[in-house]
C-alpha cells in the first residue's frame, strides 16, 4: 500500500530522503521571526494573487451598494441589452441587470468556497493525523476509506446526493462538498505524521504520557500547519469550481438562492447571441479562483521546502 | 510483481463492490420513484404505483438490505441492472452508451497524459526561460477556468469561426450529423464533432499533467544519478530520457490513478454540454427521473473504469520502478 503513496512527491522528512532530517518549514513557522510574511509576498505572484482575492473581496460585498440596480428588478427600457455605462454587464431578456446579478452570485461563491475549502482541509488534517500516529488497524481502516472515497468521483457522489441538499439549504451543499474533497489531502498529511511521530519530541512526549490527541494537537499539526495552510488557500478555488458545475447542471445551488454557477447556467442557453450574459460573469469566476490559486501557488514556494522554488 | 499487482487488483474488486452497494443504498434513500405518479390528474391508482415499483426492484415494502441483494444477484445471475424508469433494460442501455463516452475518454486520457507529460518536462528541462513562464501562467488560468466554461467559450469561438467562413466548417452539436452517408463522410462528421469536446477535456489534463510532471521532473534532474549518467559520456538527452523522465514517472502514475476521477467528471461535464449522448448524460437524467437502476448502474460503471485506471497505474508503476519487481 505504502509504496503507492501520493506523497512522494510532496514528503520532507520521507525517512528514505536525501535531505532527511528537519524540513525547513518547521523551523520557520515555529520561528515566527523569519520573515515568512515578506518572503510569501516578495513574489508578484501572490502581490498579485493577494491583492486580486482582497478587492474581489470587497467589490462583492461592498459593489451592491455603490450600484444603481439591484438583482431582481428588471428594467423595462433595456431587454437583452448589451454592456452599457447604465447597465454594465449587460442586461438578460427580462431585463435583469447582469452586473448587479454577477455581484450576488459571486457573495455566495465566495462564501462556499471560503467555508467549504478550509473545512475539507480540516477534516484532511485530522484523519491524516490520526491515521499517521496510531498507524496499525485504525491507519488500515482510515486509509481503505479514502480509497472507496476516491473509487466514486466526488462529482458523482455529490449529484447523486442532490436530491439531499435540494430539500435543505446551501449551506448543506458546503458540507457535501468539504466531505468529498479532502481524500488525497490526508494521505499527504498521513505520510508527514507517520515520519513525525518518530522524532525525538513527539516521543519524549508520549513516553511523558501526554495523551495522543493532544500530541497531535500541539506537535502534529503544528508541523504541517504549512501544508495545510497551503491547501486550504487552493481548496478555496477548487470548491468554488466544483459548485459552479454541480449549479451549472442543476445540481448544486438552487433557485432562489443564486450564484456564479446557476448565474452562467442561465447565460448558456444564449451564450452564442448574446455572448455577455456568460462571458462576464465567467469572467469573474475564472478571476476569483486564478487569484486564490496564484496566492496559494506563492505560500507553496515560500513555505514548503520540496516545491520547485527552493530546489536550487 | 504478480502477486503484487493481484493484491492491488484484488484490493480494487473489494472496493469497488463496496462502493456501488454503498452507491445503490444512496440512491435509493435519496431517489423517490414513485414521484413521477404524484400530483397526475386523474390519480394513478395505489395498485398501478406498487406494480411499477415492484418492476423497478423498488418495493418500499421491502426491506434495502433485501432490495441491495436482489440487485446483486440479478447483476451477477442474469447480468442484468434492472429496469429503469423508462422500461428499458439499464445493462442495454450503458452497453449502447459506454462507446460514446469511452471514445472520449480513452481520446482525452491518452492526450492529455501524453501531452501533459511531454510539456512538463520541456518546462523542467528550461526552468525559469519564457516558455516555461507562460506555460505557467496559461495552465494557472485553464485550471482556474471550469470544464463547462472552456466547452461554452469554444463553442461561442466555432460559432463566430462559422458565421464568419459564412460555413459550418466546425460541427459541435451531438456526436453526429443525421444524415450523412457513406464512410469517409461519416468518419469526417464525427471527427469534426469530436474536435470540440476533445479540446475542451484535454486542455485541462494537460494543465494538470504538466504542472506534476515539471515538478517531479525538477525532483529528479538536481539527483546525483543524472550528473552520473552525463559523466558516463550519455548526451544530455538520452540522460534526461534515459533515467530522467523514467524516474519522474514513477510518482506520476500514482498520480494518473488519483486524477482519473477528475478526467471522468471532466468527460462527462464536455458531454453533457455539447450534447452527446453518453454515460454523463445518462447520469443525469437517470438523477432527474428518479431511476435508481439507472443511476446505480452508472455508479458500477464508473467503479469499474476507476478500477481498470488504478490497475494500468499499478502496471506502469512496476514496469517503471525496479524495486516492485521481485
Amino acid at each position: 500500500m505504502s509504496v503507492l503513496d501520493p506523497t512522494t512527491t510532496t514528503t520532507a522528512g520521507d525517512p528514505g530522503d536525501g535531505n532527511a532530517g528537519v524540513p525547513a518549514h518547521v523551523i520557520e513557522v515555529k520561528g515566527g521571526r523569519t520573515p515568512l510574511w515578506r518572503k510569501v509576498f516578495g513574489t508578484w505572484r501572490a502581490r498579485i494573487g493577494g491583492g486580486a482575492l482582497l478587492l474581489i473581496l470587497l467589490w462583492a460585498f461592498i459593489g451592491p451598494h455603490l450600484y444603481h440596480w439591484n438583482a431582481v428588478d428588471s428594467d423595462g427600457l433595456a431587454f437583452g441589452m448589451p454592456p452599457s455605462a447604465a447597465h454594465w454587464f449587460g442586461t438578460n431578456d427580462i431585463g435583469q441587470d447582469i452586473y448587479a446579478q454577477t455581484l450576488v452570485g459571486l457573495q455566495k461563491s465566495l462564501l462556499i468556497g471560503l467555508i467549504a475549502g478550509p473545512a475539507a482541509t480540516l477534516i484532511a488534517g485530522i484523519v491524516g493525523a490520526i491515521a499517521g500516529y496510531f498507524g496499525g488497524t485504525v491507519d488500515r481502516v482510515l486509509v481503505w476509506v479514502i480509497d472507496l472515497l476516491l473509487v466514486i468521483p466526488s462529482f458523482y457522489a455529490l449529484v447523486l446526493l442532490s436530491p439531499v441538499f435540494k430539500n435543505l439549504t446551501w449551506v448543506a451543499l458546503i458540507v457535501g462538498l468539504a466531505v468529498f474533497s479532502w481524500m488525497v489531502m490526508a494521505r499527504v498529511i498521513r505520510g508527514q505524521t507517520m515520519s513525525l511521530r518518530e522524532r525525538d519530541y513527539v516521543k519524549a512526549a508520549r513516553f511523558m504520557g501526554v495523551p495522543a490527541f493532544t500530541i497531535i494537537r500541539r506537535h502534529i499539526l503544528p508541523n504541517v500547519a504549512s501544508l495545510l495552510i497551503i491547501d486550504a488557500t487552493l481548496g478555496v478555488g477548487a470548491a468554488i469550481l466544483a459548485e459552479s458545475s454541480l449549479s451549472f447542471f442543476g445540481f448544486g445551488i438552487q433557485i432562489p438562492d443564486v450564484s456564479l454557477g446557476t448565474l452562467l447556467a442561465a447565460g448558456s442557453q444564449s451564450a452564442v447571441t448574446r455572448p455577455w450574459l456568460f462571458v462576464l460573469p465567467a469572467a469573474t469566476l475564472v478571476a476569483t479562483v486564478l487569484s486564490t490559486s496564484l496566492l496559494g501557488d506563492a505560500l507553496r514556494d515560500a513555505i514548503d521546502p520540496t516545491s520547485g522554488a527552493n530546489r536550487d | 510483481m504478480l502477486a503484487f499487482i493481484a493484491k492491488r487488483i484484488v484490493n480494487y474488486i473489494v472496493l469497488t463492490i463496496v462502493a456501488t452497494t454503498l452507491g445503490y443504498i444512496l440512491a435509493s434513500t435519496t431517489l423517490n420513484p414513485a414521484a413521477r405518479f404524484l400530483g397526475r390528474n386523474p390519480a394513478v391508482p395505489q395498485g398501478t404505483i406498487d406494480a411499477s415499483l415492484r418492476k423497478l426492484g423498488a418495493d418500499p415494502d421491502t426491506p434495502l438490505i433485501v432490495r441491495t441483494w436482489t440487485w446483486w444477484s440479478n447483476l451477477v445471475t442474469h447480468g442484468s441492472l434492472g429496469m429503469s424508469t423508462r422500461g428499458t433494460e439499464v445493462t442495454a442501455d450503458i452497453v449502447a452508451r459506454s462507446g460514446t463516452s469511452l471514445r472520449l475518454l480513452v481520446i482525452g486520457t491518452l492526450l492529455g497524459a501524453i501531452l501533459g507529460v511531454l510539456l512538463g518536462v520541456w518546462n523542467a528541462v528550461r526552468q525559469y526561460r519564457t516558455s516555461d513562464q507562460v506555460s505557467t501562467y496559461l495552465s494557472f488560468a485553464v485550471l482556474a477556468t471550469p470544464t463547462f466554461v472552456i466547452a461554452v467559450v469554444l463553442m461561442i469561438l466555432a460559432t463566430a469561426m462559422n458565421q464568419g467562413l459564412g460555413t459550418q466548417v466546425i460541427r459541435f452539436t451531438g456526436e453526429y450529423t443525421p444524415g450523412v452517408n457513406g464512410f469517409f463522410p461519416v468518419l469526417g462528421d464525427r471527427l469534426i464533432h469530436l474536435l470540440l469536446p476533445t479540446i475542451s477535456l484535454t486542455i485541462g489534463a494537460v494543465a494538470t499533467y504538466s504542472r506534476y510532471q515539471r515538478s517531479a521532473m525538477l525532483d529528479v534532474l538536481s539527483n546525483d544519478f543524472i550528473r552520473t549518467a552525463r559523466s558516463k559520456g550519455r548526451t544530455r538527452g538520452s540522460a534526461i530520457m534515459r533515467h530522467g523522465v523514467r524516474v519522474a514517472l514513477i510518482p506520476m502514475s500514482t498520480f494518473f490513478a488519483y486524477s482519473f476521477g477528475l478526467i471522468l467528471t471532466g468527460a462527462s461535464i464536455t458531454e453533457l454540454v455539447f450534447s452527446w449522448h453518453g454515460m454523463g448524460e445518462y447520469f443525469v437524467q437517470g438523477i432527474t427521473n428518479n431511476d435508481i437502476n439507472a443511476a446505480s448502474g452508472t455508479i458500477l460503471f464508473t467503479a469499474i473504469l476507476v478500477l481498470i485506471a488504478g490497475t494500468l497505474a499499478d502496471l506502469l508503476y512496476a514496469a517503471l520502478d525496479p524495486r516492485v519487481r521481485v
